[in-house]
């Protein structure tokens, strides 16, 4: 049962036991095994982007689509739901973080904060 | 025509608050995590609708000068008075309703029945010329929607499954088709209320029920046994033995510490 709740951060969805399976879904007993995980974004009401809310498991899109709203927009959460499979989403590699992320963190010269506004100028 | 009113709307809080305790059972113990929220979900929705009939059913019987006997100890009725202290012989709702939870696949199957009926009533009863009846259809019409969305789904999934899960939905079938015609069976208060139009016809929703039941199950590859001999009474307060068991459980609290609260 523990298995159920193991919870898949950004970055950490394993490449190979994440996603779809070309298991036969098994009658009864280790469901984990067979059915595949999905990503859940949802839009709530001021938002305009759908934004990551979690993941579910579910036999297809369908299924994953009426679980997303049973879990995550019973209270009131959103007006609109992706799924995606899991197997489907990328994710960069912990280990290339400092290449990847620590060189922007001196460049503050990309931040548009140089510049100094004409007065007339409001709401900025 | 006060007692028709009364009892219609306690008709229309018992199917669903039984029901809302029998799902609630599955709490924690789903077949994973998603459906355990789902069922539960539902659980809940049908428990606001008991509610909001219980409170309704409350609101008359204590405008009611006359005594009434669901008035006890000289207190005020409540809506936990009405679920809570009422025996057997008192609730009206359908046999379906009450009977066991068995496997997901037959509670699956509890839940499409019922809820396809539900959707036909409350589709009608939204425009009941009972103003606080019409509201509170019209409300529970659009969790009914889902339910039967998501309950016709898994007949699908479950019929059309594998063998063993086909097997298990038939079963369940069996097991509960005999309690589907009380459903289309007008009680006397339904009936002393149709004049006002303030219930609806239920032998009337047959047709379509049978059409919605039939379309889902050819999807599913499941049969609908013919000829099957009907149980009734539940509507008139003859229930079967496990509603007892139900109300045994459910009431318990307020039975052995009257009044107790959260």
């Amino acid at each position: 049962m523990i298995a159920l709740f193991k919870k898949y951060y950004y970055g950490d969805i394993p490449d190979d036991n994440s996603g779809g399976s070309s298991k036969p879904l098994p009658t009864g007993g280790d469901l984990e095994g067979a059915w595949p995980l999905w990503e859940v974004f949802i839009r709530s009401k001021q938002g305009l982007d759908h934004k990551h809310a979690g993941s579910l498991h579910a036999a297809d899109a369908q299924m994953a689509i009426e679980n997303a709203r049973d879990v995550y927009t019973r209270r009131n959460e959103g007006i609109s739901i992706w799924v995606v499979e899991s197997k489907y989403i990328h994710a960069s590699n912990p280990d290339d973080a400092e290449s990847f992320y620590e060189p922007a963190t001196d460049k503050i010269y990309r931040h548009p904060t140089f510049y100094s506004l004409p007065d007339e100028l409001k709401h900025m | 025509m006060n007692d028709a009113l009364i009892s219609y709307i306690l008709h229309l809080a018992d199917n669903t608050l039984i029901l809302a305790q029998q799902n609630s059972a599955w709490c924690a113990h789903g077949p994973i995590l998603e459906q355990d929220i789902a069922i539960t979900n539902i659980s809940l929705d049908l428990l606001g609708q008991a509610r909001n009939f219980y409170q309704y059913a409350a609101q008359i019987i204590n405008s009611a000068k006359a005594p009434s006997p669901l008035k006890r100890a000289g207190g005020e009725v409540t809506e936990d008075t009405l679920a809570y202290l009422r025996d057997t012989r008192d609730f009206k709702n359908c046999l379906l309703v009450e009977q066991a939870n068995g496997d997901w696949g037959k509670t699956i199957l509890r839940q499409f029945l019922f809820s396809n009926y539900q959707y036909l009533l409350y589709e009608k009863l939204q425009h009941s010329n009972d103003e606080q009846i019409a509201a509170i259809a019209a409300k529970a019409l659009k969790e009914v929607i889902y339910h039967l969305r998501w309950s016709s789904e898994w007949v699908i999934r479950l019929g059309d499954g594998t063998e063993e899960s086909h097997q298990r939905m038939q079963n369940a079938i069996d097991e509960l088709c005999m309690y589907v015609d009380e459903l289309f069976t007008k009680a006397d208060y339904e009936t002393a209320l149709l004049k006002e139009n303030i219930s609806v016809d239920v032998s009337l929703l047959k047709n379509a029920w049978y059409k919605k039941t039939g379309e889902i199950f050819s999807e599913a590859t499941l049969k609908i046994p013919e000829n099957v001999f009907q149980q009734t009474g539940g509507k008139q307060g003859i229930h079967t033995e496990r509603l007892g068991y139900i109300l045994a459980e459910m009431q318990f609290m307020q039975r052995a510490y009257p009044n107790s609260v959260w």
